[in-house]
């Protein structure tokens, strides 16, 4: 494979477009819309009409309006509709000859999609996550070949440490340092591990880039093997994601088809082939050592660090393991340059991020805007505020790592420092929106059970001391506790977080603390008042 | 190889290069807590009781797997220390059943040692009264579940030492349990040879030998070290 013929693969998928396109998303939330029928359905109407020579009908990834899914788009006449029956199917083909529709229309200019910016998701909904040649029409597999041909793998490392890019995973550690430090740790061998084991409560942000666009995460997984000096890579996917797995593995068959994964890709002396490995569903195994001993076949447990996995990671090679979405990020700031992507963002947080919109919110979906954006523009811009009109109450970033902010520091810019600084953290991108009918202590409740359960057990801390917090946080939910309950509770987070062996017991008292922080009314109003009256000295 | 200077508790200690704190701590006579820690077995640090604090990080860091280092100022016994380490205590307590009146192990049980170490007179934290098995299924040996604390002592011996690996760990979190082979029972473990080296290496009465009644279970978990010394060192 060289660069021409990557072109004419380019140009017979031109060539073999249809002057109308109709695109209909089979992502995993659609497809629980019965997208999948409605796709067959909307090719048979096609067919039916007899305009299999000028329509075409492809299935494609998430357009990311997930909560008014199955989604329909036709191009080039920019039409969209909106929560698609299958049997609609004919009153759309039937609409695009001018018939009448009474099918949902979506707006194109609705501020949920022009307020977004896509630079990871820019192929979501387009093409064919299936196809290699949709990938290969739209430039994929392009920045491979510029990096394999035209950059040293220092120039590569350099050019993604002057983009500012830091990782998507949720602790923001600056991309191309890791990689520098993976480039000089000397090592006979070399990994580079794709996190792809999601599992915060309400994120699906790497499961749709996965599903949309996953030869868009195996050319940056490539080009960074390339800049760190690895062969050979995995993607950690969660068995939870069995969409993913099937695209990304026939992803893999058809770049190792064409010489664009495997043995001197391009015609060059780099080597790199990829393997998946499918976890079991451990929350803990998204923690990279974890992650590390789950691909080496053993129990998915954390051990300290250091050393990295820099330096000791897989087998004790050293390992790049980075998030889907840094991944995915790679080849647009190949492409673009790194002063394109450094001009996206804020000072210390450049470019864009991905973030699941759930909860109490009109607009649920996936949404792509630059760092910088206020939390108050995306709740209400682009989520449209409460679907009842009850006023928001807090947005809880970060998943079971992350905390509660309250309305009145919606104007908080998105970026890793001020979200930091307001008591939560990025994290991957979970987004879940609170009105006022939420209770905060349920909600430190939740979160705190789902740490509970997913706690590995290898230390005392996490695995004793999250089941006390969760019992002492149902005692206070049941009006059971008295305030020395309550200075348990607070004493018993300061232990967790400072003594657990890994990130998700340090992290797993922080929606506690800062639902504490903001909403500490909430807990005391729950409270025993005899017991309360005591504590006081009352009779 | 080299030696490193550093300070423990004020103390100027010279420990040898790659040494941990613990070691170098234990050399001078400073002794910190420890449960999942064994001489001659691998370090895991799970079970957070030889945290110390370090000069320089604000995170703490576990004594047993930290490296020294030159000038390295280390702190086992502040306030913060005590207090977390007497909770840590308290949580295993409260975990499962270790009601040391009953125990084969009580007089000689490194958990019982540990809590009147810390100071510990009485558990803040709800008991939470697991419903757990005893196994005595194995002609020789037992396990009771009430009494283990998970360090997985009895795991690494059983892999490092005896070259097995009949014990692992399954589940999660307060489910999470040791298991012989695939979860058969102890005495259905067709990999075991029974060496009683998970016995020897246990820290409280969970694996017993059969036939022991209430205190009456003693062992020597240095021999563990010894095994290992003795192989390496061909004496």
């Amino acid at each position: 494979m060289d660069l021409a013929e990557l072109h004419a693969i380019a140009e017979r998928e031109r060539a073999r477009r249809k002057a109308v396109r109709v695109l209909c998303c089979t992502s995993s939330g659609c497809q629980a819309s019965r997208s999948l029928e409605l796709f067959h359905q909307l090719e048979a109407a096609v067919t039916a009409t007899g305009q299999d020579e000028a329509v075409e009908v492809a299935s494609v990834g998430c357009m990311g309006f997930c909560g008014q899914g199955p989604m329909v788009r036709v191009e080039p006449a920019n039409l969209l509709f909106e929560r698609v029956r299958p049997e609609q199917a004919p009153e759309i083909i039937a609409a695009l000859a001018g018939q009448p529709c009474s099918v949902e229309r979506g707006d194109p200019n609705h501020p949920f999609f022009t307020r977004q910016m896509h630079v990871v998701r820019r192929n979501g909904g387009i093409i064919d996550p299936e196809r290699i040649e949709e990938y290969i029409a739209a430039g994929g597999y392009e920045a491979l070949y510029r990096v394999l041909h035209d950059f040293s793998p220092a120039e590569v490392i350099q050019e993604i440490t002057r983009s500012g890019l830091r990782g998507r995973g949720g602790a923001g550690y600056p991309t191309g340092l890791k990689w520098a430090t993976v480039a000089k740790s000397p090592g006979e061998r070399k990994f580079v591990v794709c996190n792809g084991d999601e599992g915060d409560p309400g994120a699906f942000m790497d499961r749709s880039i996965l599903e949309s666009d996953p030869h868009l995460v195996l050319e940056g997984m490539a080009i960074a093997a390339y800049a760190v000096g690895a062969h050979e890579g995995y993607i950690f996917v969660r068995g939870e994601y069995p969409l993913a797995i099937q695209r990304l593995n026939r992803a893999i068959n058809q770049a190792r088809k064409l010489g664009l994964l495997g043995s001197q890709i391009f015609e060059t002396a780099f080597d790199f082939k990829v393997e998946i490995r499918v976890g079991a569903g451990a929350f803990v195994c998204g923690e990279e050592t974890a992650l590390i001993a789950s691909i080496e076949g053993r129990r998915g447990q954390p051990r300290p660090r250091p050393p990295y996995p820099a330096e000791k990671g897989l087998w004790g090679f050293p390992t790049l393991i980075n998030n889907v979405e840094t991944f995915a990020n790679i080849v647009p700031i190949i492409e673009n340059g790194a002063d394109w992507y450094a001009a996206i963002g804020t000072e210390k947080s450049k470019g864009t991020k991905v973030f699941a919109l759930t909860g109490k919110v009109r607009n649920t979906g996936l949404i792509e805007v630059p760092m910088g954006m206020t939390l108050r523009e995306i709740v209400e811009d682009l989520g449209g505020g409460s679907p009842d009109g009850t006023p928001v109450k807090a947005v809880q970033t970060g998943g079971p790592s992350g905390g509660c902010i309250p309305a009145r520091l919606f104007d908080t810019p998105v970026d890793y420092e001020s979200l930091a600084a307001a008591g939560s953290i990025m994290g991957s991108g979970g987004m879940v929106v609170m009105d006022d009918h939420t209770s905060m202590v349920e909600i430190a409740r939740f979160y705190m059970a789902f740490c509970m359960d997913e706690s590995c057990g290898k230390c005392v801390p996490c695995r004793v001391g999250t089941v006390q917090m969760h019992r002492l946080l149902s005692k206070i939910a049941a009006g059971q506790a008295t305030p020395v309950d309550l200075e348990q509770l607070e004493q018993l987070c300061r232990l967790v977080r400072e003594t657990s062996l890994c990130g998700l017991g340090q992290s797993a008292p922080n929606p506690v603390l800062s639902t504490l922080r903001y909403f500490r009314e909430e807990y005391e109003a729950l409270l025993r008042e005899d017991a309360a009256a005591s504590a006081n000295g009352k009779p | 190889m080299a030696a490193r200077t550093l300070t423990i508790d004020g103390r100027l200690v010279s420990a040898r290069a790659g040494e941990s704190i613990l070691e170098a701590a234990r050399d001078a006579g400073i002794h910190i807590p420890t449960l999942c820690y064994l001489d001659g077995l691998s370090e895991v640090g799970a079970c957070r009781l030889c945290l110390v604090e370090v000069a320089g990080s604000n995170r703490l860091l576990p004594a047993c797997l930290t490296p020294v280092s030159e000038g390295m100022e280390v702190q086992t016994a502040t306030e913060r220390l005590r207090e977390h380490r007497r909770a840590i205590v308290e949580l295993l307590f409260a975990e499962r059943n270790h009601v040391c009146a009953v125990c084969v192990a009580s007089g000689n049980c490194e958990l019982q040692n540990l809590a009147i170490q810390v100071g510990m007179t009485h558990v803040r934290y709800d008991y939470l009264n697991p419903v757990c098995a005893v196994d005595i299924s194995h002609p020789q040996f037992g396990i009771d579940h009430n009494r283990c604390v998970l360090c997985a002592r009895c795991v690494r011996a059983c892999d490092e030492v005896e070259g097995v690996h009949t014990w692992d760990v399954a589940g999660r979190g307060i489910h999470a349990r040791v298991i012989t082979d695939l979860g058969v029972p102890w005495g259905q473990a067709e990999t075991c040879t029974s060496c009683g080296k998970c016995l020897l290496a246990c820290p409280t009465g969970a694996i017993f030998r059969r036939g022991t009644s209430v205190a009456e279970l003693e062992r020597d978990p240095k021999r563990i070290a010894q095994i290992v010394a003795a192989r390496q060192e061909r004496w």
